[in-house]
């Protein structure tokens, strides 16, 4: 449970990904994502946690510009290394895909197409390498597969989908991100679908790929165990919301927004042996509330103001940590 | 593989009894006697039984039907009742009309089907994408005879393009592929509007699958992903679809024949039931079935080998 040793970085360096008070809504009446801000520096590995509906899916694919068409994003800054993606053109986010950011996804089984070789996709996937034949290209993909540990790369070339397991596919969808040389790598809950033992190797390569190729990583779980183990900072998400942020050991053991904590509370790694009764956080997710805190129906120190004033971002680290809540209780 | 094949044609085998077992009742439900039927009320008694004589029908019912079965296994379809020619000999003298007819029609629904419904899908949500569905809609809904009618009066009567009747002069490509276009057109036109909707349908469902999304952060096109992906998924749907629709593609040619007067298998049924020619409607519903049956086997294989997964698991 140590968290990555943070990487030595430049004085003030520019953010591969930066959040200003984006919001995201879906059919312009659900509210998925509320003024959310998120920086991730070069080499950094940020976590969002959270439960499901928390809106960090929507969070992760907004960065690509992969959102469904019903959807609709404002704010002040989205930028990817730089370049504004709220005002950009579907053309010019398509440039951005691959070497800015790139994504794996949670399942997967579903991520290639079930009716075409793998060796073909990823080949369609490197179109931007005009340059290369089709020999060089897979060269190329062979020695990313190599690089991710797939067993039998030329195989697989050969093989579809079907034909390998999650974990492995998993692999190729990291080699293929790889190929890209992103700056980012967003990772939308890479190792839900998978077994324990693929959990902690796909961890283990993701912790490999930031200390080989630099990639900033942009994690999203709602397992705080993956958190942990490679996150640098995390972010906690509560209905559309980014209710605390700060390094990882750091929330881990001092949580100050009461939600974070009732979060650890249920983790089940942390539940005492014997206990009678499951810990569990009483009520439902609710949808996300533009005024207020989304977590006052289920807040054990609810306070009056909770229901009609937004929370502050109050610093709440000591010395020059950088540890922020988003609650009325840790306004001074 | 073998075996799935193997398995498909023993149905095959078991639905062609069961439709000759029909064939052949239906000879004895038909009320009144079936030479009278067969040879209409002023025939002689000598010609009656020489007919009887002929359908065996003055044997025990089971037997006839265990001799009817045996001739058809040997491949005899019987004799035609007035030119006395062997049934089998007649409907391969007009088997190749109706299956290039079905075959033109099959390339317009094809072609035309697959050009519409990928235009809606790169068009979607705007103009054109509602424009084709009202018109596959149309297209659906619209009887093929009127088709057939409009199409005469325009390209053969008003514009003299194209020839009203026949099959062209045999010999003459060009003459016989002037004569295919209207019919075909009549039959196609439905088939294009439901392979169009077909298309849309299954490229739409195909975009919106995990494995897009995953091309889409690639920053792949969205034509390459359209035409490279999507459309293989929707040709699967498309295919099985329509192998099973050739087989309504020969029997639906009936229509068409006789509007157009071309020779086939359609208008032989036709002309054949007109006449009480049992032993032609035997053969021609027979061999229109075997046709039916060997559309539906290839059409199942060739979906089962288009598919890696199942293709796999076979």
């Amino acid at each position: 449970m140590t968290p990555g040793p943070a990487t030595a970085t430049p004085v003030n360096p520019a953010p591969v990904l930066e959040l200003a008070d984006v919001s995201i809504s879906y059919s312009g009446i659900v509210p998925a994502v509320v003024g959310v801000d998120l920086m991730v520096m070069p080499g950094e590995i940020v976590g969002i946690i959270g439960e499901s509906g928390s809106g960090k899916s929507t969070l992760a694919h907004s960065v690509l510009g992969l959102l469904p068409d019903s959807a609709q994003i404002s704010g002040k800054t989205l930028s990817l290394n730089g370049i504004d993606m709220l005002g950009a053109s579907e053309q010019a986010m398509r440039q951005l895909r691959g070497p800015a950011a790139a994504m794996i996804f949670q399942n997967p089984m579903t991520t290639f197409s079930p009716m075409h070789k793998l060796g073909r996709q990823l080949m369609d996937l490197l179109w931007r390498e005009r340059g290369l034949s089709n020999k060089e290209k897979r060269q190329k993909i062979l020695k990313a597969l190599q690089d991710v540990g797939l067993p039998d790369p030329a195989a697989r070339l050969e093989a579809y989908p079907f034909q390998l397991s999650g974990g492995m596919l998993q692999r190729v969808a990291i080699a293929a991100a790889l190929l890209m040389r992103p700056s980012l790598l967003v990772a939308d809950e890479p190792t839900t679908a998978l077994d324990v033992t693929m959990e902690a190797q796909i961890l283990h390569l993701m912790h490999e790929i930031r200390r080989n190729a630099g990639v900033s990583i942009l994690m999203i779980s709602h397992h705080l165990g993956v958190i942990a183990e490679i996150c640098d900072r995390v972010a906690v998400m509560y209905a559309g919301r980014i209710v605390e942020e700060g390094p990882v050991d750091v929330i881990f053991a001092d949580p100050r927004h009461p939600y974070t904590k009732a979060l650890f509370a249920c983790e089940p790694a942390l539940i005492e042996t014997g206990a009678t009764r499951l810990p569990v956080i009483g009520g439902e997710v609710p949808r996300p509330v533009r005024i207020g805190c989304g977590f006052a129906g289920r807040c054990p120190q609810v306070l009056e103001c909770c229901c009609n004033a937004t929370p502050p971002w109050v610093a709440v680290g000591a010395g020059n940590v950088s540890h922020f809540s988003r609650c009325h209780r840790s306004a001074p | 593989m073998t075996s799935f094949i193997m398995r498909r044609i023993g149905l095959a085998a078991i639905i062609l009894l069961i439709v000759a077992i029909l064939l052949f009742s239906m000879m004895h439900l038909i009320p009144g006697d079936p030479t009278v039927v067969a040879l209409g009320p002023r025939s002689t008694p000598e010609m009656r039984e020489a007919f009887r004589e002929m359908m065996g029908l003055d044997q025990p019912i089971l037997k006839q039907l265990a001799l009817f079965l045996g001739r058809l296994a040997e491949g005899n379809l019987g004799e035609d009742v007035w030119s006395k020619r062997p049934v089998l000999t007649m409907i391969f003298e007009v088997l190749p009309y109706t299956a290039t007819l079905a075959v033109a029609s099959f390339l317009w629904a094809v072609t035309l089907g697959i050009l519409l419904g990928c235009f809606a899908v790169v068009h979607h949500g705007k103009w054109p994408d509602w424009l084709i569905g009202i018109l596959s809609v149309g297209f659906v809904a619209v009887p093929s005879f009127v088709v057939a009618l409009y199409s005469l009066l325009i390209f053969a009567v008003s514009l003299n393009w194209l020839p009203a009747i026949g099959a062209g002069t045999p010999g003459d490509f060009i003459s016989q592929l002037k004569a295919l276009v209207l019919p075909s057109f009549a039959i196609g036109l439905g088939w294009v509007g439901y392979v169009a909707r077909l298309v849309r349908a299954a490229m739409i469902e195909a975009m919106g699958e995990n494995y897009t999304r995953t091309l889409r952060s690639f920053g792949v096109s969205e034509r390459r992903i359209i035409f490279r992906y999507a459309l293989r998924q929707a040709l699967i749907a498309v295919l099985s679809v329509i192998a099973i629709g050739f087989g309504g593609l020969l029997t639906g040619s009936v229509f068409a024949e006789i509007v157009f007067s071309r020779p086939g298998l359609g208008k032989m049924t036709y002309d054949a039931v007109m006449s009480r020619n049992y032993p032609l409607v035997m053969g021609t519903v027979l061999v229109t079935s075997g046709l039916y049956v060997t559309c539906m086997i290839i059409a199942d294989v060739v979906t089962a080998w288009i598919d890696p997964r199942v293709r796999s698991a076979l």
